[in-house]
């Protein structure tokens, strides 16, 4: 079976280490938060300022003064801080943040990312923290569909979208499998297949347009 | 120079008479949070035009900012994330080919006013480099990665909400409406912050202080 993106987002969940502070990007990232185990002692950062950052506010628990970086009202948790928005990115850029998930429209086999542009003559351009984001963390996990809705693959040789960034991406989950992208898998081969979903490696490579190496056997963290 | 407090009915008017055609504002605030609504409402009513704005956003539904584009007061908008799913009034106008935007990675955004604040003739930044936002500008390999060389972004006038001030021109802010509005308060000619209530000197804790007085022109409470 495919995974559905509730078991994307715990599959990256198991795979953030203990005690990782760490940024879920806007939209489908932040279901990761939901499979975060209160004992793994990961602290969320919120680009508008914020370490620590709670769950959703709701009725009461709701201010306009504490938001995140949808706008979309939290909670702040014991040990959290505010900071100003230089430092926020202070934090991104200096390589503080240990891991960040993303969504993608599209991921090189090389590791650069496409997500904040879909190149479309008349879309305004909006960029928001995205790029920050994607060259800063130390690790970056994307999370998406493998095909887009016109059937075509976003793992692909070199992203035909805007980037966003090059080189970024470490991970990348989604539906029908796991895979391990970037400089260092390119270099051994291919992209890493980590684990599949309801498909098989022979299937994958029918379906993308680049190489990709069987690693479905090797440990990693979670099995991917 | 320290602050100037302005109170009363027409406080956000008197704080903002100035304001010259063509100015650069810098508009603190992350969606709503940290917006400076009534100050915008007063630069509204002021009349000032032909204005370059820098926020995080470019307007959310017809209030505040929005209601600034829609009185055909903006030349241009330099930020981040002007399309939102409440940002109809920017949307129109930018199709209509009536104001200029120029998209600004967010740290970028913010950093190239930190640098005006604090005397940085301009800086390498790994951000953007190799995509559409870094087409154009002067490039650098550091350490192996590629980074793009981003200018001080400087205002004239920087309008910042923030919770507390004291006479001095002291300011605390409060949880996330924080933002910008540390970093824009050091880039500005003239800086003025509405606060939701004003202290005497030695009414705040100087180990909690965020913005220190001596970037503070105009404090505004009503």
């Amino acid at each position: 079976m495919s995974r559905s993106k509730d078991e994307i987002a715990a599959a990256i969940a198991a795979d953030i280490p203990a005690g990782s502070y760490v940024n879920l990007g806007i939209g489908q990232p932040t279901l990761v938060a939901d499979h975060l185990t209160p004992g793994s002692g990961v602290v969320l950062h919120t680009e508008n300022g914020m370490l620590n950052m709670g769950p959703a506010a709701h009725g009461d628990e709701v201010d306009p003064d504490l938001t995140n970086a949808g706008k979309i009202p939290v909670t702040e948790l014991p040990g959290a801080s505010y900071f100003h928005h230089a430092d926020s990115f202070a934090m991104m850029r200096g390589g503080h943040l240990d891991v960040c998930v993303l969504g993608a429209f599209q991921v090189s086999a090389g590791g650069d990312l496409a997500n904040w542009h879909t190149g479309e003559d008349d879309a305004i351009p909006a960029v928001g923290g995205a790029m920050d984001l994607a060259i800063g963390a130390k690790r970056v996990f994307v999370m998406m569909t493998l095909l887009a809705r016109d059937g075509t693959p976003k793992l692909v040789p070199a992203c035909t979208y805007p980037l966003t960034g090059l080189g970024c991406v470490d991970r990348v989950y989604t539906d029908l499998a796991t895979f391990e992208v970037g400089p260092t898998a390119r270099a051994e081969g291919g992209v890493r297949v980590l684990a599949t979903y309801g498909t098989g490696v022979a299937d994958l490579r029918e379906l993308l347009a680049v190489p990709l190496v069987d690693a479905t056997s090797s440990p990693s963290l979670s099995g991917g | 120079m320290s602050a100037t407090t302005y109170a009363g009915e027409t406080a956000y008017d008197d704080a903002l008479a100035d304001v010259a055609d063509g100015a650069t504002v810098l508009v603190g605030g992350f969606g709503m949070a940290g917006m400076p609504v009534e100050l915008i409402d007063a630069l509204i009513r002021q009349g000032a035009g032909d204005l370059t704005v820098v926020s995080n956003n470019a307007g959310n539904g017809d209030t505040g900012l929005a209601a600034l584009l829609a009185a055909g007061r903006v030349r241009k908008v330099v930020c981040s994330f002007p399309r939102q799913k409440d940002s109809w009034v920017f949307d129109g106008l930018y199709r209509e080919g009536r104001v200029e935007l120029e998209v600004v990675p967010q740290g970028t955004l913010v950093e190239r006013m930190r640098a005006a604040g604090a005397g940085i003739g301009a800086f390498f930044c790994p951000t953007g480099a190799g995509t559409l936002l870094g087409a154009g500008k002067e490039t650098r390999e550091i350490d192996g990665r590629l980074h793009v060389l981003e200018h001080p972004l400087r205002g004239d006038v920087a309008l910042v909400k923030a919770s507390v001030a004291d006479e001095l021109g002291n300011v605390v802010y409060r949880k996330t409406a924080r933002n910008f509005g540390p970093v824009m308060a050091t880039a500005a000619e003239t800086v003025v912050v509405q606060v939701d209530r004003v202290v005497p000197v030695g009414g705040l804790d100087p180990e909690a202080v965020v913005t220190p007085s001596i970037y503070v022109d105009r404090v505004v409470v009503a």
